[in-house]
Order: C-alpha cells, then sequence, then structure tokens
C-alpha cells in the first residue's frame, strides 16, 4: 500500500502521522466520505473554484485561511482547540476528577449516542441543502452556501475523529452509519426530525442557519464543557466555525427584511417580487419550533445523567457559581390533559435539557430584536416575534397537544384550522418558490427579494468572484 | 468475615472423625461448640458453621485421593440423640447476606461433591442418623445414597426451615426430596411444613429416609448396610494412593495470591482481578503412572487446584472485585500434550479430569464477571480451553500480521468436562446445533487462529492490535461499572441455557429464592422470623403475597 502522506493532506493538530489507529479507519472512511460528499453533497458545483475559508492549524492564522478552492478537493481537517493542563471535570458528580483523556468505559454507550446523534445532524444539513445552489441569490450567497456546507462536512469530520480515536471497531461502524443515513429517507432517515425536513428555498436556508445552527451552537456550548476532553476541544473549536453559519442566517433573513420593506413602500410587496413580512414570520414559526424539539424533553432523566456523569454540561457552565446541581429545583410548566399549564418543581438535572433551551430562546429573542430594530430602520411598523414555545412541538411535554403561537391551547381541529395562517402553507411555499427559480451568477448581481449585504467576505468587494464556474474547464 | 483458608486435614478437623477400614470408611460429626475462637454463636446440637463444613469438603475429597479403594462412606454422629442440627442459625442470623449467599454456595457444592464422589469415584455415601436430622442435618443425609434413621420414638427427618424459621431449606433440601428421592409433592408440601418431621415407619412410608431400625440393632444394620453398599461397587483401583497434600502459596498484602502455576492479581480500586495460568514450558509425564508419581504436583492437577483456591478466596475475601480477568499464558501445545495423559482412563488421570470438572464448576456457578483474553503467547487450549468457553465474554486479538493467536479444542471439550445441565460448555455454547459443536471437536488438536476460531463461533469479539487495548480496557471498565446485582442474575441465566438438573435447579431455582427471602423482612426484619427464632416474641409477618 502506498504511504498517504496524511498530514498535508487532512490538516490535522493530533498527530494523524503517527497514529496507526486513526489511519486504518481513515483509509476505508476517507474514500466513502468523498463519494458521500459526491452524491450528497452540493449539486451542480463540485468542478467549480469557490472562495472558501480552510482551517490549516488552530491558530489565530491559520483557522481561516482564504483561497478559491474546487470543492472535493477542499482539506477537511481534524482539529480540537489545545490541550490545557490539569483541566478537570468542573460538574456533576465527577467534579474535580482530571477531566478524561479516554472514554471512561462505564459512559462509553452514553458518550457515543451523544457523539453519533451531534455527528448525524452534520452531514443531514449538507444533504437537506443540496439543490440550493441552483436557486442562489447571488456569487456571495452562493460561496456562503458551500462554505457551510463544507463546514458541515468538517464538522461530520470532527465527530467521526472521536468515533475513530476512541470508540474503537463500534466507533468505525458509526461512522460509516453516518455516511449511510440520508436526510428524509424512508428506510435510513437522520436521527433527528428537523434535519430531515427538505430546504429547497433560501428563505428556509437562512431561518434554518439562525435558529436550527444555533441549537447546534448550544449544544456544542454544552458539550464543550464536557468532562470527556477530546469532546470538549473539539466542539469548542467547532463553535468558532459555527458562528459563521449564524452570521449567514440572521443577515440573510435581514437582507430580505429590508428589501421587503423597501418594496412596501411603494405598494403590495407580493405584486412586486419581494417575500411578505408575514410570510416570513410563518418560515420564523416553523423552524424555531422544529429547533427547539432538538433540545429533547423537558423533564429527562437523560438529561439529569449526562449532566450527572459530567459529560454534558450548562451553557457556559464554567461561569456558574454551583456545578453539582442537586438539592435544586426548576419551577417548570406542565401542560395537563386539557391543555392547561401549572407549574411543577423539577430536580434541577432533569431539567437541563430546559435550562439549554432557555439560554437558546434568550439568544432567539436577541436575533428577533434586532430584525425588528432593522424594519425599524427601514421605515416599516410591522414587527416579527417568536412563538411560543409551546407552539407546534413533536417533543416533549407538547407533544401532541395544540397550541397557538401565542401559546393558547385548542383542540385539533380548531388548530388545523388555522394552520396555514401559522406555518408556511403549500401557497406560500410555491410562491417564495416562484421567485428562486434561477442562480444569480453575475458577480456583484442580486436577486429581486433580497439586499446586497453591508461588506464581502474576508474584505472583499461585493462583485468579487466567489465562484468561478468551470463548467468547460478540464 | 475473612476465612483465612478453606484448607484442612484430618489431623487438624476439630468437628469430624475420619477413619478408615478396607473399603468401609466412617465420617463421624462431633461439632465442638466453640473452637477457643470469639464468635457470636454456640454451634450447638452438631450444628455447622462454614468451619465445620470446609472440614466435610476435605474430607470427601480427601476420600477420592486418599483412600480410593473406600467404596462406602458411613456418615453419622458423635453426639447422643442427634445426629445433625443444620445450619446455625444464631450463626446465619448474625452474618451479612454476602457471607450466607458465600456460606449456602460452599455447602451446596460440598453436598454435590458428596453425589459426585458416588458417582464417579464409586464411593458410596450411607447416612447413619442415629438422632434428629432436621433442616441441614437432614439436607446432608439427603446428600448421601442411603439414609437410615433409629427408631428410638423420637428421632425424626424435617425440614422446619419454613414453620420455624421463615426461610428455605437451603442446600437442596426441598430439589433433593422430590427431584431425588421422589417424595409425592404433597405429602413433600406436608413434610416441609411440620417443624417436628417425620420419624419411624411413617418416614420411609413417604420415602424420606430407606429404614428405620430400633436403637438396639441400629448398629448392627447399619454395619450390614455398609459392607452390601460396599460390595456393590465393583472396581478397585490400580494405582496407589496420592496425598492430598496443601496447596502451596504465597499471599500478597493487598489479597493477591501467586501459586505455582497461576497467579491473582487484585485491583480494588477497579474492581478487578486478574487470573493467569502460565503453562510450564515442557509438558511434563507422557503417561498416567508418570503423572500420578508427580500427585498434586502434576501441573494440570495443581493448575486447577490453585484455581479452585483462587476462586473461593475471591468469592469470600475478595468480594468488592466483581471482574475477573482470565489469561492462559504458554504453548497450547503443552497443554495439548498434558491432555493426550489426562484423557487416559487410569484411574489417577480419571479422579484429575473429575476434579478439573468440579473446579469448572465452581467457574460457572462463580457470581463474578470472567472476561478472558487470548493474546499473544496465548494457550487457551484443551482443557484450558474450557475457562474460555466458561467465560462470559472471550475477546481474542487478531494477529494476522504477527505470529499469529490460537485456540486449540482438544476431545475433552467433548464429554469430560460437563457443566451442572449435564452437558459440555461446547453444547451449552451452541444449544440444539450439533453441527456447530461437531465443527469445533473436528478440529481437535488444530491450533486454531483467531478468524477462523472467530468463524467457529468461539470468539466474542477479535479486534486486532490497533483496537486491542481500548476494546479490553473499554469492555472491563463498562462491566466494573455496572450493577453488580443486576449482573449476577444476568449471568446466572445466560451461562445455564438447556437443560435443567437436580443441580441447575439447586443453584437456580432454590438458590435464587433463598437469596430473596434473605433479604425480606419477614426473614431479616427486627421482627422477621430468623431474627426472632430462640427469642421471647413470634415472628410478625407482612402477609402480601403476589
Amino acid at each position: 500500500m502506498a504511504a498517504i502522506d496524511y498530514d498535508s493532506k487532512i490538516p490535522n493538530n493530533v498527530d494523524l502521522g503517527n497514529d496507526r489507529r486513526l489511519q486504518r479507519a481513515l483509509e476505508a472512511w476517507q474514500p466513502n466520505f468523498i463519494d458521500w460528499w459526491m452524491e450528497m453533497g452540493p449539486e451542480g458545483f463540485q468542478q467549480d473554484d469557490v472562495y472558501l475559508r480552510t482551517a490549516v492549524s488552530v491558530d489565530r492564522d491559520g483557522w481561516a485561511v482564504f483561497g478559491h478552492v474546487k470543492m472535493p478537493d477542499y482539506r477537511w481537517g481534524i482539529f480540537l482547540t489545545p490541550l490545557e493542563d490539569d483541566r478537570k471535570v468542573n460538574f456533576g458528580d465527577h467534579m474535580g476528577d482530571p477531566a478524561w483523556q479516554n472514554v471512561p468505559g462505564e459512559y462509553r454507550n452514553v458518550l457515543r449516542r451523544i457523539i453519533v446523534t451531534q455527528g448525524d445532524t452534520e452531514p443531514a444539513s449538507v444533504e437537506q441543502q443540496r439543490m440550493l445552489g441552483h436557486c442562489a441569490p447571488s456569487l456571495y450567497d452562493l460561496r456562503n452556501l458551500f462554505q457551510v456546507n463544507v463546514e458541515e462536512g468538517r464538522h461530520l469530520w470532527a465527530m467521526v475523529y472521536l468515533l475513530h480515536r476512541y470508540f474503537g471497531r463500534d466507533g468505525r461502524e458509526e461512522a460509516e452509519a453516518l455516511l449511510a443515513r440520508r436526510s428524509g429517507d424512508q428506510d435510513s432517515p437522520r436521527i433527528l426530525g428537523a434535519f430531515n425536513e427538505p430546504i429547497d428555498n433560501w428563505l428556509d436556508f437562512f431561518c434554518f442557519t439562525t435558529f436550527t445552527d444555533r441549537d447546534g451552537k448550544y449544544q456544542l456550548r454544552a458539550l464543550a464543557e464536557s468532562g470527556f476532553d477530546p469532546l470538549a476541544r473539539t466542539c469548542t473549536f467547532m463553535l468558532t466555525e459555527e458562528a459563521h453559519h449564524m452570521f449567514v442566517g440572521q443577515t440573510g433573513v435581514q437582507r430580505i427584511l429590508t428589501k421587503t420593506a423597501e418594496i412596501m413602500k411603494s405598494g403590495d410587496p407580493k405584486k412586486q417580487g419581494a417575500i411578505p413580512i408575514d410570510m416570513i414570520q410563518k418560515h420564523i414559526n416553523l423552524w424555531y419550533s422544529l429547533s427547539l424539539d432538538l433540545f429533547g424533553g423537558e423533564d429527562s432523566s437523560n438529561a439529569a445523567t449526562f449532566f450527572g456523569a459530567g459529560i454534558k454540561g450548562r451553557d457556559r457552565e464554567h461561569r456558574l457559581d454551583e456545578h453539582t446541581a442537586l438539592d435544586q429545583y426548576y419551577a417548570m410548566p406542565k401542560p395537563g390533559a386539557d391543555g392547561k399549564v401549572a407549574v411543577e418543581d423539577v430536580p434541577l438535572r432533569r431539567a437541563m435539557n430546559e435550562v439549554l433551551r432557555d439560554a437558546y430562546v434568550e439568544d432567539c429573542e436577541k436575533v428577533v430584536k434586532s430584525w425588528n430594530r432593522a424594519l425599524e430602520g427601514a421605515g416599516c411598523d410591522l414587527r416579527l416575534t417568536l412563538p411560543s414555545r409551546r407552539f407546534h412541538r413533536q417533543q416533549g411535554l407538547y407533544e401532541g397537544l395544540n397550541y397557538d403561537p401565542d401559546g393558547n391551547w385548542m383542540t385539533a381541529e380548531q388548530w388545523a384550522a388555522r394552520r396555514d395562517e401559522w406555518l408556511p402553507s403549500k401557497a406560500d411555499r410555491d410562491y417564495v418558490r416562484s421567485l428562486m427559480t434561477k442562480a444569480v451568477t453575475e458577480p456583484g448581481q442580486f436577486a429581486d427579494w433580497i439586499d446586497p449585504p453591508a461588506r464581502g467576505i474576508n474584505g472583499q468587494p461585493l462583485e468579487f468572484e466567489y465562484v468561478k464556474f468551470c463548467r468547460h474547464g478540464a | 468475615m475473612q476465612i483465612e483458608s478453606f484448607e484442612s486435614h484430618p489431623d487438624r478437623y476439630q468437628h469430624w472423625k475420619l477413619t478408615v477400614d478396607g473399603d468401609i470408611a466412617t465420617l463421624v460429626m462431633d461439632v465442638q461448640e466453640g473452637d477457643g475462637t470469639e464468635k457470636p454463636y454456640i454451634l450447638k446440637l452438631n450444628s455447622y458453621d462454614i468451619f465445620v463444613d470446609i472440614e466435610l469438603a476435605d474430607a470427601v475429597e480427601r476420600l477420592r485421593w486418599e483412600h480410593p479403594q473406600v467404596r462406602t462412606v458411613v456418615v453419622t454422629s458423635g453426639k447422643d440423640r442427634i445426629f445433625c442440627a443444620g445450619a446455625n442459625i444464631p450463626m446465619l442470623a448474625s452474618s451479612d447476606h454476602a457471607f450466607k449467599v458465600n456460606f449456602c454456595k460452599f455447602t451446596n457444592e460440598t453436598r454435590l461433591a458428596i453425589e459426585d464422589a458416588s458417582a464417579t469415584a464409586a464411593q458410596g455415601y450411607l447416612c447413619a442418623a442415629n438422632g434428629v436430622a432436621s433442616g441441614g442435618g437432614y439436607e446432608l443425609a439427603l446428600a448421601c445414597d442411603e439414609i437410615v434413621l433409629v427408631d428410638d420414638r423420637s428421632s425424626a427427618v424435617s425440614l422446619p426451615e419454613v414453620p420455624l424459621l421463615g426461610v428455605l431449606p437451603g442446600t437442596g433440601g426441598l430439589t433433593r426430596v422430590v427431584d431425588k428421592r421422589k417424595v409425592r409433592r404433597d405429602l413433600a408440601d406436608y413434610f416441609s411444613s411440620l417443624a417436628e418431621g417425620v420419624r419411624g415407619q411413617r418416614a420411609v412410608d413417604y420415602k424420606l429416609v430407606d429404614a428405620t431400625y430400633k436403637l438396639s440393632k441400629f448398629e448392627g444394620k447399619v454395619a450390614e448396610r455398609a459392607r452390601a453398599m460396599a460390595d456393590a461397587r465393583l472396581g478397585k483401583p490400580d494405582a496407589a494412593p496420592v496425598e492430598w497434600a496443601p496447596v502451596p502459596v504465597e499471599v500478597g498484602a493487598d489479597g493477591g495470591r501467586r501459586y505455582t502455576h497461576l497467579d491473582l492479581r487484585v485491583d480494588r480500586g477497579a474492581r478487578t482481578a486478574e487470573i493467569t495460568i502460565t503453562l510450564p514450558d515442557d509438558a511434563g509425564p507422557t503417561d498416567a503412572a508418570a503423572a500420578q508419581a508427580q500427585g498434586v504436583s502434576w501441573w494440570p492437577l495443581a493448575t486447577f487446584r490453585a484455581l479452585n483456591d483462587a476462586l473461593l478466596h475471591l468469592r469470600f475475601n475478595i468480594r468488592e472485585v466483581g471482574t475477573l480477568v482470565m489469561r492462559v499464558k504458554g504453548d497450547p501445545q503443552v497443554a495439548l500434550a498434558a491432555d493426550a495423559v489426562l484423557a487416559g482412563d487410569a484411574w489417577f488421570t480419571t479422579e484429575a479430569r473429575h476434579y478439573i470438572r468440579r473446579v469448572l464448576k465452581k467457574v460457572d456457578v462463580s457470581s463474578k464477571t470472567f472476561i478472558a483474553l487470548a493474546e499473544q503467547g496465548s494457550a487457551f487450549a484443551g482443557t484450558f480451553f474450557e475457562l474460555a468457553l466458561a467465560a462470559d465474554r472471550f475477546f481474542m486479538l487478531d494477529d494476522a500480521e504477527g505470529d499469529g493467536v490460537h485456540v486449540a479444542p482438544s476431545p475433552l471439550n467433548g464429554g469430560a468436562y460437563a457443566m451442572g445441565n449435564g452437558l459440555t460448555r461446547l453444547q451449552t455454547r451452541f444449544l440444539d446445533d450439533e453441527a456447530a459443536v461437531n465443527a469445533v471437536l473436528e478440529r481437535a488438536g488444530e491450533l486454531l487462529e483467531t478468524q477462523k476460531a472467530n468463524d467457529l463461533g468461539l470468539v466474542t469479539f477479535a479486534p486486532d492490535d490497533i483496537d486491542w487495548d481500548d476494546e479490553v480496557r473499554l469492555a472491563i471498565e463498562e462491566r466494573a461499572s455496572l450493577s453488580p446485582d443486576a449482573l449476577t442474575g444476568m449471568e446466572a441465566n445466560l451461562r445455564f441455557a438447556g437443560p435443567e438438573t437436580l443441580e441447575t435447579k439447586i443453584f437456580g431455582r432454590l438458590s435464587a429464592w433463598q437469596n430473596w427471602i434473605f433479604q425480606r423482612p419477614n426473614a431479616v426484619g427486627p421482627e422477621g422470623a430468623l431474627k426472632a427464632f430462640g427469642g421471647p416474641t413470634q415472628p410478625v409477618y407482612a402477609w402480601e403475597r403476589t
């Protein structure tokens, strides 16, 4: 077998060149990943040169190196934030013990499940978004889409690294399975519901990157506290990349809002090819509620186990004063049979999913506030809101119950009758799709339903050729 | 309570007297009420504790090796009007749960050893109950081939545990009454709830005893029956006896034990222990006579005697260790060469095989997880391959690029070492799949590489050298983190697939129920029957039944 120069092919700071276990695992997995990328990655753009940032090290200068690259040649790397001397488990029952550099046998299965669940979301979103390039509103946006896609691919690598390095044969099998499941597939769907919803228009994409990637941010933050040190360090580095994805989403929605507000000054936005504010609100309702589900059950024994074991902490656990979460309670609203909600004290550890969801909700409220400021600045009187967290839930305490966006309970019939007021209807989706029939590929040009961004990527002008098409090239 | 030693010798017996006269031996139980050490109980009425049973176990084993010509062993009492009152109740009441469980297991193994001596060494046991045989005393009688009871109008056999103590006769009594002596179940039910028991002709009619004799004729009739039993058991061994010498061992400060061919290392922090058997470089004797000349020092026998001793110490004295990692190191050909000697039908090697079979059964009923590891230089071969088959999981290194790691079946894996369920470990592993069993046995004498062994279904996991350390570490750590109670129950269920026997019923059904009852307030609560026994108040029960 020809020796492979792993370190140059796969940028890393995990000593891949000297790790036989990793090399052996990657020898089998890496070609399958490329096959998966060609089959399920962005459709139709694999030969084009895209202005992408690549992480080649974890230094200030190395984590974001820009240049034009064909996506299949992207150097998916493996990076962990550097080892911290004497790091301790900083919460739960093992608090004060040295952080684990290897998987403790008793937590092997729960850790593997957490890593697989997180890892499964990464390729899933690439699959969901694979057709979007064909209706991109600009080269700038097309490039951002691909940047998000390759980094989700890298995040898959990060999780696969953990599986390969620390979980032996089971880990390799799980890593294979990550490439075998398919978003929306009937027989072999992705693990979490929100990752099986198709994303076939850019409003969905921007909402997804705002709300669903923001769930990812909080999951990563909770795991960045983990007593299993390699997981903590992996997630810490992933967070630096995740920020850009949320930037793409938040500014994307905002650019649509300001465009719509501008057009509304001269009449009905729908007649002029813009997306009405209420339609945007419905998309927010959809993706926010789907993303809330990703945090898991409000009152959860799994959550208590993960916290007690020191595997998954709270958002920025290290900044809190108390880290056992024992003898404390969370005042949790719980619905009864008639949908009425009564507050019940739940042991704090069991409420950890809800604690994380609280931090997420607060963050989302800031996003909506900034969008409303943008609307105000654009002279529009309409305002956006987040729906109640009881609305449209398919997970946890509110699953199977019906609440309107204000949190009022109603019967299934009442809810069904008004569904299209709150969530994108077929007509809404058809309308949004009708605006996005083909890609805008001229440098510096933007579709009619969205404003240009305030500035380009990495200091480049808006007219920059973010994607160079090589349709007739070699 | 720590047990210093599980060995004894007739010269040191405090509670028994062993005499041998030609082909008839007599074991007289005469329990000393106190042995001079501080104990919270007095062994009244020939009641017994673990130390009494250690001596009995020694006698039963020793008779096979040192007195192979014996064909009848008469078990009787040195006390007046009392044969044996069973396990000492204040001893049980003052013991913690784990000790009670270990005590019952040990005494059960001793009773089964009596039956095994009868079945495989032609040494019949005749119980001469010259007085009351109650509870464990009657259970000891039940382990014998024949029971004769003195008819003095007061001596009875009884199982008073249920009515008096609120527990079960836990040494096989209930099982043997119906399964072995074929007492009708309704009569057995009546008998087992009758504190004073049954005596005289009724005991014979119920089949609880074989005969009953007036006091004046008792001794003569016992002698007659002993003679008849001996005459009916033919086949005197062709070899001189073998001294059942003590097992040489060095004991470490941490409880570790170093034997001639076996090393037990204990890691209490990790709740694990490693048992490593190291085969000699040379297989040694090539025939039974040469092997017998070495006696208990013959290495296969010495190794399993060491394993037996190590297991007892692990059970009683190293309780917090729940996971045992088993390795056999050496040349598989050495093990196969020893098997060629072991397989012969000479008396000595036959006895050695039976002994090894009994020790392997101790592995099966030990409440510890066994993980067998075959790495470079491993020698799970023939008789020693049984240890891999007895393990709950067997990891074998897939060393395709190195010299290879091997296991090797031998003909002895095909029948010499039956489990308690009456099947071999291969038959139990491949239940009702004769083809799979034969596929292994057809390769007897071959060294099977990991992939081959894996294909034959002999290996749980076969990691390669890159994965090995982590896979094994994770498996052991994970195992050591699970509930020890749940594991004990799980293993006991999974290890004994296949048919029920008297033995599996005793270790499964009887012991499991007994261990449950031992935890219940109706037995061990402040007002429970075991605590109230002998006191001024009646037990108070919670009446719920499910």
